[in-house]
């Protein structure tokens, strides 16, 4: 079996169209599954995938295969040709990246990285203690602990040859009471686990668990809500991606300007809320490049390689950026402004916890998590969703009990004009997309009058 | 019936597997199913008549299973070699056993006859795989250019996602399944922009478990679908905003299918129901004490699971644990009869067989309990669509899904549609606007008063059914005919978002 980088050097070898892409991707992974105090699933997997894309003039061939031995990548190769022959002109054709518009990862020459189920080593036996302590204490626990290890090897005929390895981890626990009325649930990001503390999560929950002793029933309503962290990446990360400049400047998303263009340059938030994204942030690093394994709206196979810099998409409260490639960078006239692989908030000079924020309410509701979140319609980019896991009544400064869940019709372009307080950003999970997204950082909002439509009778 | 591609069965299937469960075997695996597999996707999407994605993606692979001293092991591999199969079995043994430190309830499967050898190929005429990408990029061209011929559309999507996958399957009792299936989604939306905003309108055209035969003019009329997109999308722009409040309902089956997923679908899912998927997908409110009591709906209720519906997207011929698939009750006459389950499920709950609905999305991912087609049944005799539309006085007829979202234990629903039509008198009277219908599961099957007959039946359904940790998506159809529904709340997008 070839190294990637081997692999890479042959399909470049035997390229015979005008230009060619190679994209050697190396994964492995471990999970744990638990429900009940009790371990449900497990596994352990690695995948190889070789992708190639052939450019022929303007057209484009992609194809991507995984678990190609070395006597398969000329017909790999051959294959994406053949593809790039039939498909016709791309409408993002442009040159490929050069050395000087490159990103620059890890040494070229390292074997990929990989993990494996012993990444579970210390937090195996301590999640192993927290059924126990779960168990005589009368509580279940369900959860899951996914770590994954991507090494991305990009070669491409212009002569780029960019890696990197990019960990991907997380931890979700949640605790129910054994008659199930009662749920609480806790979520991290992290690199390789060492930082895991399941005492901790598991301690926060049962604190949420008995918060819940006390039931209130609220109907329906406009109610002033603490989101925490997790919550404010749900309704960030999918605003995030909803700023594609493309879709924007065909006037087709809430960052369209009637009459035509963007609106870049509107004030979305009178706080100095500021929405960003950089590869280097720490704790939250990420591949420092474009990888495109196909074009797309928001990505361009030719943009493969590019460097990614830090971007603000939100700067003192007003749009600054959309998602960008090459081509709709022209088109709209725009810095060039490629996704990157995290997001972070951040709103000068906040430093309340949420806890702090607690402290400092009247009257209002504290979310614990959000779930099947929907875009209902585009134009506002007006979402719905669910309540879940924990939603409390807080009254002078103090959480008096749980309330009900509710269905929830928000904007997230609407509610950044309606933060009251923003507090002290630190690392997010985001319960609904952390399948595709675990690389955030948020603040607690205060938001005003968040719309709860109905009430729903889930726990 | 179609062959297996020799493709696949010229690869090592049955020298891989007797190396993978012999091995796990000797280890002292109580039991060892070996899974291989090739899945190909091809991806085609066009803007403005213009190629914007040309993707093909292969995955091959193969997994064993094992359950030892009463605990799963999963492990699945890449490399076709019998060293590489007898490392994963390995492999598979010893996450069991790390993992039996932490399982406090014991495996067991429910009993399955032996089918011995058996070949599978679903229902279709053309492989997608066979037509050169050159006619797919131009037939979809096609038809993004009659749209976009028409100055009310600026804008036109189209796309067509094609999968072939391939399933060898041999468990150590010696059930050997070797199957082939293929489906499709075609899909072409119309954009239309004007001064103060904008909208979409789609083909309701379903994804089908057809060929390329569905997209030349097998079972869908695509050519008058085009030409009243613009139409429709020009009535839908100028059209007023809907007043919110409580309507009667009459939804066709390109709406109602989704519907029947998320409020019946996943509800009746029994390892949901169990608790299994409650910190994820979530649990469910059909729990089994109420299995053979709740009124899950009115009388003309009657769901089907099924996994053997021709061109359904959940049809095959064995489940991912070697279960031959069936048909059965899941409501009848309103009450709710019957759950989904697997092997491992239906013996927690001391039922004889697993009903066939193990289902992995890649070699690389471990069976889960998935969803067989569920599908609402059709009067005998029922009505015409305009029939049930001449019941109603106020009212409003929906076509086609779009938004969609549940709550964690199937309660609160809320979903949006691509047409609505106000009915006045028992009529269409224009298209409305910013609608969406919320209810809770058993509030709304109830209020359902009609359901359509046989000729209202359309099989529509989805690719990307997401269940599991780590996430797996599964395809999966609902067959449904028009229904009509009395007092269903309407909500206004706008005024939800506060404008």
């Amino acid at each position: 079996m070839s190294t990637p980088q081997e692999t890479v050097e042959r399909a470049l070898g035997f390229s015979r169209t005008d230009g060619c892409i190679v994209i050697a991707d190396e994964s492995s992974g471990a999970n744990l599954r638990w429900a009940g105090n009790t371990l449900t699933t497990n596994g352990v997997t690695r995948s190889r995938r070789l992708t190639v894309i052939a450019i022929a003039g303007e057209s484009t061939g992609m194809v991507s295969r995984a678990g190609v031995t070395p006597d398969q990548v000329e017909d790999l190769v051959r294959a994406a040709e053949r593809s790039a022959e039939e498909s016709g002109p791309a409408e993002d054709a442009a040159p490929l990246i050069d050395a000087a518009r490159a990103g620059s990862g890890g040494a070229w020459d390292d074997p990929p990285a990989e993990t494996s189920v012993g990444v579970f080593e210390g937090f195996a036996p301590a999640l192993g203690e927290a059924f126990a302590a779960a168990q005589d204490d009368e509580r279940l626990l369900y959860g899951f602990a996914l770590h994954e290890m991507n090494s991305t090897f990009l070669g491409t005929s212009a002569g780029l040859r960019l890696r990197f390895d990019e960990p991907t981890g997380k931890v979700e626990l949640n605790a129910k009471s054994t008659d199930m009325a009662r749920s609480a649930w806790a979520g991290t990001g992290t690199a390789d686990f060492r930082d895991v503390d399941v005492a901790g999560m598991a301690a926060g929950l049962s604190t949420r668990l008995k918060w819940g002793e006390r039931r209130i029933d609220l109907p329906a309503g406009r109610y002033e809500t603490l989101l925490p962290p997790g919550s404010v990446s749900d309704l960030m990360t999918y605003m995030y991606w909803s700023a594609g400049a493309r879709d924007a400047n065909d006037g087709r998303t809430v960052f369209s300007r009637p009459g035509g263009g963007t609106r870049v340059g509107d004030t979305l938030s009178d706080l100095p809320v500021r929405l960003y994204s950089d590869p280097a942030a720490p704790g939250l690093e990420c591949t420092p490049f474009v990888v495109a394994h196909a074009s797309s709206r928001e990505a361009s196979v030719f943009d493969n390689g590019l460097a990614l810099n830090p971007v603000d998409w939100i700067s003192d409260g007003k749009l600054a950026a959309l998602l960008q490639t090459r081509q709709s960078a022209e088109l709209t006239g725009l810095s060039l402004t490629p996704g990157v692989d995290n997001l972070l908030m951040e709103v000068p000079g906040a430093t309340a916890s949420l806890d702090d924020m607690v402290a400092n309410t009247r009257r209002g509701l504290l979310l614990t998590c959000l779930w099947y979140i929907r875009e209902v319609d585009p134009q506002s980019l007006l979402l719905t969703g669910l309540t879940r896991d924990g939603v409390y009544l807080v009254e002078d400064g103090e959480v008096v009990g749980e309330v009900n869940n509710f269905r929830f019709n928000e904007s997230p372009v609407g509610l950044l004009s309606r933060v009251a307080e923003a507090g002290r950003t630190e690392r997010a999970l985001s319960r609904e997309w952390s399948e595709y997204f675990t690389r955030t950082a948020m603040p607690p909002l205060r938001v005003a009058d968040f719309n709860m439509s109905t009430v729903s009778k889930a726990n | 019936m179609r062959q297996i591609d020799q493709e696949f069965t010229a690869l090592p299937l049955r020298a891989l597997a007797d190396a993978a469960l012999s091995r796990a075997r000797d280890l002292g695996a109580e039991h060892v199913d070996f899974r291989l597999e090739r899945v190909r996707r091809q991806t085609l999407r066009l803007s403005d008549a213009r190629l914007e994605t040309a993707a093909d993606a292969d995955d091959l692979g193969f997994a064993v299973r094992v359950v030892k001293d009463g605990t799963w092991g999963f492990a699945a591999g890449i490399d076709l070699t019998l060293d590489a199969a007898v490392r994963v079995a390995e492999q598979a043994v010893e996450v069991a056993k790390v993992a039996a430190a932490i399982n406090r309830e014991r495996i067991e499967l429910a009993p399955e006859p032996v089918h011995g050898e058996r070949v599978w190929v679903s229902s279709y005429e053309v492989d997608p795989f066979s037509v050169p990408i050159a006619d797919k990029v131009e037939l979809l061209a096609d038809w993004s250019r009659r749209l976009l011929a028409d100055d009310r559309v600026a804008h036109s999507d189209a796309s067509l996602l094609q999968v072939k996958e391939n399933k060898f399957y041999a468990d150590a009792a010696g059930t050997v399944t070797t199957q082939q299936r293929v489906r499709l989604a075609p899909v072409v939306t119309a954009v239309g922009v004007h001064e103060s905003g904008f909208d979409t309108m789609r083909s309701l055209a379903p994804p089908a478990g057809r060929g390329y035969e569905y997209l030349t003019g097998t079972a869908w009329d695509w050519d008058a679908e085009l030409a009243r997109i613009p139409d429709y999308l020009a009535e839908k722009l100028a059209a007023p905003s809907v007043e919110a409040g409580v309507y009667d309902l009459v939804i066709d089956p390109s709406n109602l299918w989704l519907t029947i997923h998320e409020s019946i679908g996943h509800a009746t899912e029994l390892d949901r129901a169990l608790g299994y998927e409650a910190a994820y997908a979530g649990t469910s409110f059909a729990t089994p004490d109420k299995l053979g009591s709740l009124q899950y709906g009115s009388k003309v209720m009657n769901i089907v699971g099924d996994r053997t519906a021709e061109h359904g997207l959940s049809t095959i011929g064995y489940d991912d644990e070697g279960v031959e698939t069936q048909s059965w009750d899941i409501v009848r006459d309103g009450r709710f009869v019957g759950y989904q389950t697997d092997r491992r499920i239906a013996h927690l709950t001391g039922r004889e067989r697993s009903n066939g609905c193990a289902f992995a999305d890649s070699p690389s991912s471990m069976p889960l309990q998935r969803m067989a087609n569920v599908s609402l049944q059709p009067a005998p005799d029922g009505p015409s669509t305009e029939e049930l539309i001449s019941g109603v006085d106020r009212g409003i007829y929906i076509l086609g899904d779009k938004s969609w979202s549940i709550d964690m234990q199937r309660y609160n629903f809320q979903f949006t549609g691509q047409r609505f039509y106000k009915i006045e008198n028992g009529r269409l009277a224009g298209q409305l606007r910013d609608a969406a219908y919320q209810a809770v599961t058993t509030d709304f099957w109830n209020s359902m008063e009609a359901v359509g007959g046989p000729q209202t039946y359309v099989l529509g359904g989805a690719f990307n059914c997401g269940k599991g940790q780590p996430g797996q998506v599964a395809p999966v159809s609902h067959g449904a005919p028009s229904a009509l529904f009395r007092g269903v709340n309407i909500l206004n997008a706008v005024k939800e978002a506060g404008q």
